[in-house]
């Protein structure tokens, strides 16, 4: 218990005196995954209500895979990333590893698949509901299927915070791309697996609990913008 | 026995030997049917018999075999359906929304969106979330939503079978009130009572194909097939008077 109580308490201190390293760690943690999940928002909802509505051969296949991909290990995409990117591969002409723009790259391709499959879905059991009203108010298939995504808008903003989620906490794409050079690459969770590895556990485990205030914080504040949503249309019925 | 009135205007819709199929289930069989300017047909008839297969065919939503010709091939169509979908946007953001998908011009969307709310009573109701409306009120929106782009023809899917009496009510005066202005429609019901009420010509499927097409009073005086008789005896006792 301990251990539990002075991780806390050293969790406390480094927020409450503002260390600079740790503003610097949470900063680029989060607008790395901010950035990625803006990137992969855009594609993924693009591709995943595409999805919804299209037909063509291959279609199921193309939705296992992009399920299959829900899977994906955040090193593996890491190492993906890095032999692209690294001088002998085909993109190491950009000298962007062990950047945070690597960074962003992998966990843009971590987070795409997650924001696809999960608003193919959405958009799918929508256009079931009211679909056919679309199509007969003279929408086309893919007109649809966006407009459900503005139907649905609170139902994406849930599926974009759990994009968010999954990049802020993974650690191996950002550590393969990133390095985890001090200062540059630093987040937090790369600074969490250091800590751990360095046996300095109750600093580890602090940086975990601000870690997780930091995505409670953000989530606090997208919550409440839902619940006035929820109030305002309680206030009418 | 299939009794079209021949009037002197070309039909807006006429299917001829139209067949519709799901996999191995035909749905429709060899359906010919005019639909003609100022027509209120009621589509009748048991479950699965294709009534709502029936409209969408009429609405050009499904593939078929057989022919589906238009008067004009700018027709302006609209469809309410038994459960409206309505979006999480307003009222009056519904309105717009199907102003956009009918093409109407965005000058004429605030004009046509007030007087489609004015007539279906919801006039006070514009800035409300569309989705905390009561279900005859969000029917009301669907029936706004339609009569907004002005359709020259309207298909209704069992507008009032989900309803409560008093919303049913209000929603077949506004339909009363559509064909009162000359408004084509086309609506498939299970109550009897109120095809009689509302129709003037009443299309009796079974199976898939139909039996009888006649004008609203002699459909109902018409005797001699066991199957309709079975069928207007069997609903007529509770429903005519709903």
């Amino acid at each position: 218990m301990s251990a539990f109580a002075e991780s806390g308490r050293t969790a406390v201190d480094l927020i409450v005196h503002a260390d600079p390293v740790l503003l610097h760690t949470v900063g680029l943690s989060l607008s790395v995954s901010g950035t990625a999940t803006l990137l992969a928002a855009g594609l993924g909802l693009a591709l995943g209500a595409w999805l919804a509505v299209a037909r063509f051969p291959g279609h199921r296949l193309a939705a296992l895979v992009l399920n299959t991909l829900l899977a994906l290990p955040s090193v593996v995409v890491g190492l993906v990333v890095y032999l692209l990117l690294s001088r002998s591969g085909p993109l190491g002409s950009w000298g962007i590893l062990f950047t945070p723009t690597a960074m962003v790259v992998a966990q843009t391709i971590l987070v795409l698949p997650v924001v696809a499959a999960l608003t193919r879905q959405l958009v799918g059991d929508s256009l079931r509901d009211g679909g056919d009203q679309l199509r007969s108010m003279g929408a086309g298939p893919l007109s649809c299927a966006l407009l459900m995504l503005v139907h649905d808008r609170w139902a994406v903003l849930t599926v974009l915070i759990a994009a968010f989620g999954r990049a802020i906490a993974e650690v191996g794409a950002v550590m393969v791309v990133g390095g985890n050079i001090d200062g540059i690459t630093r987040v937090m969770t790369t600074s969490i697996a250091l800590e751990t590895s360095k046996g300095d556990l109750p600093l580890a485990m602090a940086l975990g609990i601000v870690l997780l205030a930091v995505v409670g914080v953000v989530n606090i504040g997208i919550g409440m913008t839902q619940r006035g949503h929820g109030s305002a249309l309680a206030g009418v019925r | 026995m299939n009794c079209q009135p021949t009037g002197a205007s070309p039909p807006l819709v006429r299917l001829r030997e139209l067949s519709v199929h799901f996999g191995a289930v035909q749905a429709l069989r060899n359906v010919s049917l005019d639909v003609r300017r100022g027509d209120f047909i009621a589509l009748v008839g048991a479950n699965g018999s294709g009534k709502t297969t029936l409209l969408r065919a009429l609405h050009g939503m499904l593939r078929h075999q057989g022919s589906r010709e238009l008067a004009d091939a700018s027709l302006v169509q609209a469809m309410v359906f038994q459960r409206p979908f309505v979006m999480r946007l307003s009222v009056v953001n519904n309105l717009r929304l199907a102003l956009w998908l009918a093409r109407v011009p965005r000058a004429e969307w605030a004009g046509r969106a007030a007087l489609a709310l004015r007539r279906v009573g919801m006039a006070e109701l514009g800035e409300r979330p569309a989705r905390a409306l009561s279900g005859g009120q969000q029917q009301r929106l669907a029936l706004a939503r339609a009569w907004a782009i002005q359709p020259q023809i309207l298909f209704l899917d069992e507008p009032t079978a989900s309803l409560d009496p008093s919303a049913k009510k209000d929603v077949e005066a506004l339909l009363a009130g559509f064909a009162a202005d000359g408004m084509t429609m086309v609506m498939s019901t299970h109550n009897l009572g109120q095809a009689k009420r509302l129709a003037r010509r009443v299309v009796y499927l079974d199976q898939g194909e139909i039996q009888r097409d006649l004008p609203t009073e002699a459909f109902f005086g018409e005797r001699g097939s066991a199957r309709i008789d079975q069928f207007l005896k069997g609903e007529m006792a509770w429903q005519l008077e709903s």
